[in-house]
């Protein structure tokens, strides 16, 4: 199974060290494999945190997210959620 | 005890940020890298066997990072998230996988196969144009060493196996570095690079070791094993010593560890004057660490905790239960008595590295703490709940700072009735009765002192910035900083004038700058009139000891005269002839000062 889904980066401080643990946390607890794609960059490992990092992605950013595998709905919605809750950086 | 690779008795001189004089051993961490070796291998078992050896390395690293984090001291577990993302790193596709298929498909061994796994990765770090983000490499960098050290099937030029006493010379040391720490083997740290506020610094001062930073040369100079002696006090470092100085120090060293008993026993004893009169003594802390060398020099509470620890620490806005937990800690471990708060003193470049903001030609009076706060409510009211919802659990006071005038003050109040308001809907429990103050740390706030002591509970006079802003001196700027003096017949003016206001509104007033650990201003301070002094750790035994042997009215008495002075010279000369009174003057002045002052110590 393959999904996809439009997610935006909507927390103050971008995809930092401590949200990308978390995608890569949240990905590795998941059977389905994660890719993620900024516009104008390649797609990369959603479980690669330096490649999560190296997209550089600021508050404002979207990104394009593709789950491949059994679980890969709820992947996409439990990250899509991470996304929204702002990675928990300020509840 | 003469080591050929040593510079006998050369001297180094750097910035000393945390007092004491230490004679020991030199431990070189040795950060420099593994040479690495270019190696084509011939056929499949080789492959296969290197292979194999790179896994193993990586499996050893692990295990060795996992160890560190889990026998990390309580006092350094704050740290911890950096190991978890070094494992993180450890396991990437770009560092293992891609490793591992150079090695098969280049048929070239594991450690030139991961020098170019890790020369891609910098590649493109380097064309990120966030610092923040770019600087991640160096974590790569990090973990690359291990490996390759593992590789080489070295033992890890690790702290955390040192098991003499030495003192840790390093270029620089990372929160990752001093993680691993044995603390107890540590006798001090001296270090290339580094200021007051670096991580060096901080790790020192909590530990109560002496620390002397940006030495420049100490890596190239000092070689492993060599006998060092490491005054805390001046900032310098002896290699190799002869038997002369040895003596001179174990002498200097002696005369301290005595001075520093005679007042460290006068910590049980109340601050109060001959004639009666009490006045709080608390210290200035920056993170919960610090109460305990706070409780151990007799502090009556923290009268500022500074917050920009945390928000410094990753260069990431800390979210609302970190911040809640840390400030909790502090409130129950200081009871039965108070802490008071202060939210962010910062500018917001400091913290968002997404931070749109132009250059600004004069930082101080820029966009920065309570007014970058006010700017980013969402980022102030995050702090608020978490210093409200601590408030719970214990006796904790909030302190806005840098507020110019009223209208500044009721914005801010606003936003904190907001969040009482939130708080109360959503049954959090927080004290209703939580004590605010404002820092009176700009010359426009003294002016209107009055009208600002209606709406709060107290003032908190920061002398450092209150200093810097009437006088227009910068102190960081060698040409004027000498024009710095806390002894100005202005700056005692605007100290009398808070407290005036103050008095009439009927509420505290405290002082937190430097001012209140400098024992030349003691009597000063309570000749003012100022009802708490906070000061950094090191400094109460000291200030407590003054307070002891004057009387308030003499003190009141030598105010009213020092008030007819009319420089800030006249008023250093008189109040340093009337201190010999109470403190009998070393025998070399120059060399031996009272401890106290030299305790390290941030903006205010």
């Amino acid at each position: 199974m393959e999904y996809f889904k439009k997610l935006k980066v909507i927390n103050d401080l971008g995809i930092h060290a401590r949200s990308s643990a978390k995608i890569v946390e949240l990905a590795g607890r998941h059977n389905s494999k994660l890719y993620l794609k900024k516009d104008g960059h390649e797609e990369v490992d959603g479980e690669s945190i330096l490649s999560i990092l190296t997209m550089a992605c600021a508050k404002g950013t979207e990104i394009h997210a593709r789950a491949v595998g059994e679980d890969s709905k709820e992947l996409l919605d439990e990250l899509s959620r991470l996304f929204e809750r702002k990675f928990d950086e300020d509840k | 005890m003469t080591n050929n690779n040593c510079a006998d008795n050369r001297r180094l001189q750097g910035i000393a940020v945390s007092s004491g004089i230490i004679i020991g051993k030199a431990r070189l961490v040795d950060r420099s890298k593994q040479k690495i070796v270019y190696q084509s291998l011939i056929n499949e078992k080789d492959i296969a066997r290197e292979v194999e050896r790179f896994r193993n390395a990586l499996l050893v690293t692990k295990q060795q990072i996992t160890s560190v984090k889990n026998n990390m001291p309580d006092l350094l577990k704050q740290h911890a998230f950096i190991l978890d993302t070094h494992l993180m790193i450890l396991d990437d596709s770009m560092v293992s996988e891609a490793t591992t298929k150079t090695i098969v498909e280049e048929k070239i061994n594991a450690e030139w196969a991961l020098k170019k796994s890790v020369q891609k990765i910098n590649k493109i770090f380097s064309e990120i144009e966030d610092e923040y983000l770019r600087d991640r490499s160096n974590d790569v960098e990090n973990i690359a060493e291990r490996i390759l050290r593992n590789l080489a099937g070295k033992e890890p030029d690790s702290l955390s196996v040192i098991n003499e006493r030495v003192i840790i010379v390093a270029h620089n040391l990372s929160p990752a570095d001093t993680s691993e720490l044995n603390t107890s083997k540590i006798m001090g740290f001296i270090t290339d690079i580094g200021g007051r506020t670096s991580h060096t610094a901080i790790m020192a001062q909590a530990l109560e070791i002496p620390a002397v930073v940006g030495l420049e040369s100490a890596t190239s100079t000092i070689s492993d094993g060599c006998l060092l002696i490491v005054d805390g006090y001046k900032g310098e470092v002896i290699i190799n010593p002869d038997e002369d100085t040895i003596i001179a120090f174990q002498e200097k060293q002696a005369y301290y560890e005595r001075y520093k008993s005679s007042v460290l026993r006068l910590i049980y004893l109340p601050s109060e004057t001959t004639d009666g009169h009490r006045i709080k003594l608390k210290a200035n802390i920056e993170f919960a660490e610090e109460i305990a060398a706070a409780k151990e020099h007799g502090a009556e509470g923290i009268g500022l905790y500074r917050t920009e620890y945390l928000y410094l620490r990753n260069k990431e806005i800390p979210n609302e239960d970190e911040l809640y937990n840390d400030y909790k800690q502090v409130a129950e471990i200081i009871l039965p008595q108070t802490v008071t708060i202060r939210t962010l003193d910062l500018g917001g470049d400091k913290i968002l590295t997404h931070y749109q903001m132009a250059k600004e030609m004069n930082p101080a009076l820029g966009l920065r703490s309570i007014r970058f706060c006010l700017k980013e409510p969402f980022i102030f009211k995050s702090q608020l709940r978490a210093i409200l919802r601590a408030s719970a659990h214990g006796r904790v006071r909030l302190l806005f700072p840098m507020i110019s005038g009223l209208q500044e003050l009721l914005d801010a109040k606003k936003i904190l009735s907001e969040v009482m308001n939130e708080l109360e809907a959503g049954k959090v429990a927080f004290d209703h009765d939580i004590k605010l103050g404002i820092m009176i740390e700009i010359p426009s706030a003294v002016a209107v002192a009055d009208i600002l002591a209606r709406h709060v509970d107290f003032f908190s006079i920061g002398t450092n910035d209150l200093i810097q802003y009437a006088l227009a001196i910068d102190r960081v700027n060698e040409h004027v900083a000498f024009m710095y003096e806390p002894y100005h017949p202005a700056v005692i003016r605007m100290i009398a004038q808070t407290v005036k206001a103050a008095r009439a509104a009927d509420i505290g007033v405290s002082l937190c700058g430097e001012m209140a650990g400098d024992p030349l201003c003691a009597s000063i301070l309570l000749g003012l009139d100022i009802d708490e002094l906070s000061m950094n750790s090191g400094s109460l035994p000291l200030i407590k000891k003054i307070i002891r042997s004057i009387s308030r009215k003499e003190a009141m008495d030598d105010l009213n005269h020092i008030m007819e002075l009319t420089t800030a010279r006249e008023v250093k000369t008189f109040i340093e002839k009337n201190l010999e009174r109470f403190i009998p003057e070393p025998k070399d002045k120059n060399n031996l000062k009272p401890p106290g002052n030299y305790s390290f110590s941030a903006d205010n």
